[in-house]
């Protein structure tokens, strides 16, 4: 039993055992209302038309046996694959500029500025809490001017601004759990500040950037609303506006693709984020415990 | 002269490696922010025409615009609905949490799911779950005998038109979107609970303290500022979203969901009226300021108590 846990009761017997089984059972409630959307998606992604569309059919099971016909109207008669790949394109094309601009930056705010870097790197933690609402009009008229309307490139340059600052803040904490002999004993054996940096605080800091890159790229593939107002061209989409707008025009659903769609491109994102999310919460915090 | 030599290297070398990033910042969030209180304060049309000084004339529409007065309203309801079961469910899921249990890995995946995925897609397995007629949540209150019969608890309809009706709407997107931020909020409080130091509940338990008591009078304030941070991004998160409304209702039915952030979206892209779908926009900014503002300085200074 975990010593910090608050409710265990300090009775034996049948009291403890009642404890546990309300325990397993308000747990079993929250795991059934976060996972029965997803749940429902699978399900659904694999029936077959007829069962489907009957709405007295249980929509938790088969009715009839199921069918891969879905995910193969997905494969074969949408841009689906496309914007999958357009998805990694953009990611890991953010992921990069992020590295570059994210990694010298922390450092420099870590270990070289003084107070005012203190003051600098809250402001940049700050811009992450402007929403892409109060920017995207104003942003469209920039992506015009510099000529990338329409297409998926004009979201290469706007996700950094949301993963810089995120992960600069992120690195920033990563820099400064590392001891400052390192560098120290690295420039006695006369490489320079920025060599020191190069070869002895980067290996150090990996599990920070591996972090950094996780993070980069789960972002850019769940960005909706920069997606949305940037990009009307459906093979220039990524998936995570291909999916919603393509599937779904007007009135019109294509249910068993957009269902199938959704959950194929959402379990890895989602598997990658979990193992991470630790770092991607002590990022937030740390706002309560400098 | 020579010894203060390493030294105004290091600030330069300071300067150098943070200046792409702060450019870059100040370039790409910067200018786009200058622009957004440019254009709310002119008359700007995607059409091309010059754009036309109006001052505070944005504004001022706004205020005798009762779709906007909706939209206000509406975000408040939104974003205080949600900061409330949000802070509930997150206490005590985190709570839970913190005790040992097996495919305790397995519930953690899965509780986690709805901020893991990509949110708009995420939203569609919703979409299906509010469908108005295979709606899955109907067919089981059909089966339980609660709906779709003479005299059945929530009425003779074979369905409750969840995202349909305008009375049920806003409470339907705000139960999705307490789905969305729950696990963000219970990761947070969860790294407070975890930071408590043992000995301190211990000390509790020996005091013969009820679970309550000490609930309400040691463990909270204990993680105040942990949940101080929680209730920030829920807000922050929930005030400037549009995504849900989007994808769920656009809006309707007759504007009964539409918050400023989808409201600026439909007016300024949609509708092609830039200047005042700026204004609506920029409209969140000395909110979402003043109240990120006042959360951050409690967190500070209950950091420092």
């Amino acid at each position: 039993m975990a010593a910090t846990s608050l409710g265990a009761p300090g009775r034996g017997g049948a009291g403890r055992l009642a404890g546990r089984g309300v325990f397993y059972l308000v747990i079993a409630l929250f795991t059934v209302f976060a996972a029965l959307p997803f749940y429902v998606m699978l399900i659904t992604a694999f029936k077959r038309n007829s069962d489907f569309f009957d709405p007295n059919a249980n929509p938790f099971w088969f009715s009839q046996s199921p069918t891969l016909e879905h995910i193969r109207l997905l494969f074969q008669d949408t841009l689906f694959v496309r914007w999958l790949l357009n998805s990694f394109l953009v990611g890991g094309l953010v992921v990069a500029i992020t590295l570059v601009l994210a990694v010298p930056a922390a450092y420099s705010l870590a270990r070289l500025a003084g107070s005012w870097g203190e003051a600098l790197a809250i402001g940049i933690f700050l811009t992450y809490l402007i929403p892409p609402t109060l920017l995207f009009l104003p942003f469209a008229k920039v992506i015009a001017f510099l000529g990338l309307q329409n297409s998926m490139w004009s979201l290469v340059v706007a996700y950094p601004t949301f993963t810089v600052p995120f992960c600069t803040w992120l690195l920033m904490g990563f820099f400064k759990g590392i001891p400052a002999d390192i560098e120290e004993q690295a420039m006695v054996d006369g490489y320079s500040r920025f060599g020191a940096f190069m070869r002895a605080v980067l290996p150090l800091a990996v599990p920070g950037i591996l972090t950094v890159v996780v993070f980069a790229f789960t972002l850019s593939m769940s960005e909706f609303v920069y997606a949305l107002t940037f990009v009307q061209d459906s093979a220039q989409k990524t998936v995570s506006i291909g999916v919603p707008t393509e599937l779904v025009r007007g009135d019109v659903f294509r249910w068993g693709p957009l269902l199938a769609g959704a959950l194929i491109a959402s379990i890895p994102v989602a598997v990658l984020y979990t193992f991470f999310i630790d770092h991607f919460v002590a990022g937030l915090t740390a706002v309560a415990g400098e | 002269m020579s010894a203060h030599a390493p030294q105004r290297r290091d600030a330069l070398l300071a300067v150098g490696m943070l200046l792409p990033a702060v450019l870059f910042i100040v370039l790409l969030v910067g200018v786009p922010f200058g622009l957004a209180i440019y254009y709310s304060l002119h008359d700007v049309t995607t059409g091309g025409t010059e754009p036309r000084w109006v001052g505070a004339g944005n504004f001022l529409e706004l205020f005798g615009d009762r779709n906007f007065i909706t939209a206000l309203k509406n975000t408040i309801w939104f974003t205080f609905g949600t900061l409330v079961a949000v802070l509930v469910l997150a206490t005590i899921q985190a709570e839970l949490l913190m005790r040992k249990f097996r495919g305790k890995w397995v519930v953690r995946f899965l509780l986690l799911l709805p901020w893991t995925a990509p949110v708009a897609l995420g939203l569609i397995g919703w979409l299906w779950m509010y469908d108005s007629v295979f709606s899955p949540i109907d067919w089981l209150l059909r089966q339980l005998g609660l709906l779709g019969r003479p005299g059945a608890l929530l009425g003779a309809m074979p369905n409750l038109y969840w995202l349909g009706d305008k009375q049920l709407a806003m409470p339907s997107v705000i139960v999705v979107n307490v789905w969305r931020l729950l696990p963000l909020a219970t990761v947070i409080v969860l790294a407070g609970l975890n930071s408590v130091p043992r000995d301190v509940i211990e000390q509790s338990r020996i005091d013969r303290a009820g679970y309550l008591r000490r609930l309400f009078d040691i463990v909270l304030p204990m993680i105040s500022p942990i949940l101080l941070v929680a209730i920030l991004f829920t807000f922050v998160f929930t005030f400037g979203d549009m995504i849900s409304i989007f994808i769920l209702t656009r809006g309707g039915p007759a504007n009964s969901t539409q918050v400023v952030a989808s409201m600026a979206f439909f007016t300024g892209i949609l509708g092609g009226n830039l200047g005042k779908g700026a204004a609506v926009a920029l409209f969140l900014f000395p909110a979402l300021a003043g109240v990120s503002g006042v959360l951050l300085s409690l967190i500070r200074r209950s950091e420092v108590g």
